[in-house]
């Protein structure tokens, strides 16, 4: 049973979740970052089904976060993802992509790699949620695009990211 | 005695700063690094001995007009050029065309040694500027000392008048390695990142310029991000990472022609590119699933081979001299440690092993030292360790320097340096092997990855 599977495989994943190492989930979400592609598009007045609009309004959030140099998806992020899927599944004509990012604190090419390792982790796990991996392409930004811009612990959580991103048709 | 000088100046350039402190060259056994650990600190000075060089304006026989450049002009600008590199150099106190007096067309082969003395000159630099007679300018560069009235250095070259400062950076390299006893490394290239814009959303264009930040050029328009260039060998082109359409590609940009072209045809992601000494294979990265290796490819396509297979991390990488082996960093044994390995990617083996973690290697020119960053404390730091790890010592000490680059001959070393904060900005900075020499070098905008290219041939 398809649903069955899918709930013990999400159960596996967060008992290896369980013992990573702690991550600091941001005290409130970022704003938007500019020219990451979490453009929301002019308003027309009524939200596009299946456009970004849609996928922010519908999903617990567009972003999950990771701790330092790290690429788990614990069980906030796996919530998140759920979310995601789930609205994938209503919009299954839908392709996204899924940008990884890292802190400052990561020289430049390493932060390419472990921003692209994010992404792919956060993909991986949608795809343990039924979402086609077709349908997910992935971007790493390393540490070019940051979201919040301080040099500090807060800053830096809220960039440590994976974001998923409607592509526009 | 004038020798014993040059000696000195000789010493100066490589002898350790005997204030940083020195890891033994045994490898120790894995340990886990104290959090926040005793720092080192760089308190050194530039040398108050520094060798006094006159360097007056170059005479002219006539001066006349060449391409739109005056040859007394030119006279003038580049003595200051000469003075501006030894002056960069650490290593001498020049006296510039704007504190010393002209001289005449006579007295660049017989120069008034008695006046050089009087200005505590130990050597003056004399030269003229000539037109050619086929458009061409003429350039005569002589050093001398004043003590023993003897020459030095003569050279002369005929250049196009808009190579006018590549004529100044070769005598003063013809200055400096007579003097010294090291390599030249004024007559060379820096292709590098100009950033502008904000912290969250910086444009960054490829651009280059000569070692001293002249003969500035944007080569990219900054509607991709461009990323880590290096120039080829023969400065004909320059790797760099690119995301146009919204992919992270390696490309090879052709110089003259302006035109550009992948290097390896992938749907996965390829960074960190560098070029072997030979210029005629490109060492990249690919991000495949999340894991990244290393692999090594012709500059003109074909197979790439690759080079690391280890679960994680495996970036960025820099051949050595000889083009017979390969440094790069990994995340294999839990951070980011440096390795070696030979250049088919047999005898994989760690060569970092103090507290924290280690990154972007770059093997010297001269194959004696790997420069690298270090992070840990908070900052990252450039040192250079020696190709078997020993040795290793901390060369600057600020919030973040990152990306160690070589001078042609293997004593200087440019990185980059960023502030911290929302106005966080990054600047090119360059240091020589003593810690001491600390210097910004000047650009339009801001600054990163610089990448110093070979004596220009």
């Amino acid at each position: 049973m398809t649903i069955r599977k899918t709930t013990a495989m999400i159960a596996a994943i967060t008992m290896l979740a369980v013992g990573a190492c702690a991550k600091k989930a941001p005290e409130q979400l970022p704003p938007a970052p500019e020219g990451t592609g979490t453009d929301t598009g002019t308003n027309t007045g009524g939200v596009v089904p299946g456009s970004q609009e849609d996928f922010v309004a519908n999903v617990s959030s567009d972003r999950i976060f990771f701790g330092f140099d790290q690429y788990n998806v614990d069980a906030e992020d796996q919530a998140t993802l759920q979310s995601q899927a789930q609205w994938l599944a209503r919009n299954p004509a839908v392709r996204v992509t899924l940008e990884g990012h890292a802190d400052e604190r990561g020289t430049r090419d390493y932060n390419i790699a472990l921003g692209e390792r994010r992404a792919n982790a956060a993909k991986n796990y949608l795809a343990t949620l039924g979402v086609d991996p077709s349908r997910i392409d992935v971007i790493s930004y390393g540490k070019e695009r940051p979201a919040a811009l301080g040099s500090n612990e807060e800053a830096w959580a809220q960039n440590r990211r994976a974001v998923t991103v409607v592509i526009a048709r | 005695m004038t020798l014993a000088r040059y000696l000195i100046a000789g010493l100066l350039m490589t002898v350790a700063s005997p204030v940083v402190a020195q890891t033994p060259p045994v490898q120790p056994p894995v340990v886990q690094p104290p959090a926040d650990g005793p720092r080192e600190s760089i308190t050194g000075t530039l040398s108050q001995d520094r060798t006094v060089i006159a360097v007056p304006a170059f005479a002219t026989p006539a001066a006349v007009n060449v391409a739109g450049l005056n040859t007394a002009s030119l006279g003038k600008q580049i003595a200051d050029v000469i003075a501006a590199d030894l002056e960069r150099s650490g290593l001498y106190a020049p006296l510039g065309p704007g504190s010393v007096r002209a001289i005449t067309m006579a007295e660049v082969r017989a120069p008034q040694f008695a006046d050089w003395q009087a200005r505590n000159a130990e050597n003056v630099v004399h030269g003229f500027v000539q037109a050619s007679g086929t458009g061409g300018l003429v350039v005569g560069c002589y050093l001398y000392d004043t003590d023993l009235g003897s020459e030095l250095v003569r050279q002369g070259y005929e250049i196009q008048p808009a190579d006018w400062r590549r004529a100044a950076h070769k005598c003063a390299d013809a200055i400096y390695s007579r003097l010294s006893g090291e390599s030249p490394f004024f007559d060379s290239r820096v292709a590098y990142i100009a950033e502008s814009g904000p912290k969250g959303n910086r444009i960054k264009r490829l651009a280059i310029m000569d070692s001293d930040g002249g003969n500035h050029r944007f080569i990219t328009n900054g509607q991709a991000l461009a990323l880590s260039p290096r120039f080829s060998p023969d400065y004909k082109k320059i790797v760099y990472v690119s995301y146009l359409n919204d992919r992270v590609r390696v490309f090879i940009y052709d110089v003259n022609a302006g035109t550009q072209k992948l290097v390896t045809e992938s749907k996965n992601a390829t960074f960190a590119p560098r070029w072997s000494p030979d210029g005629r294979q490109i060492l990249y990265s690919m991000a495949v699933g999340g894991n990244t290796d290393i692999y090594r490819i012709s500059a003109e396509g074909g197979t790439p081979v690759r080079l690391t297979s280890t679960p994680g991390i495996d970036v960025g990488g820099s051949f050595s001299p000889d083009g017979r082996k390969i440094v790069f960093e990994s995340d294999r044994s839990g951070g980011q440690q440096i390795y070696t390995m030979n250049i088919d990617g047999s005898n994989q083996q760690r060569i970092s092993f103090g507290g924290g973690r280690y990154a972007t290697p770059e093997w010297s020119p001269r194959g004696d030292l790997i420069a690298f960053t270090k992070m840990g404390g908070g900052e990252f730091r450039v040192g250079v360790m020696t190709p078997s790890g020993g040795s290793e010592r901390l060369l600057t000490n600020s919030w973040q320097d990152e990306a160690p680059t070589w001078s042609p001959n293997g004593r200087v070393i440019q990185f980059f340096r960023t502030t911290p904060g929302k106005a966080g900005k990054s600047s090119l900075w360059q240091v020589d092997l003593t810690g001491v020499n600390l210097r910004r070098l000047p650009t339009p905008q801001d600054g990163s990855d610089p990448s110093w290219g070979p004596i220009l041939p």
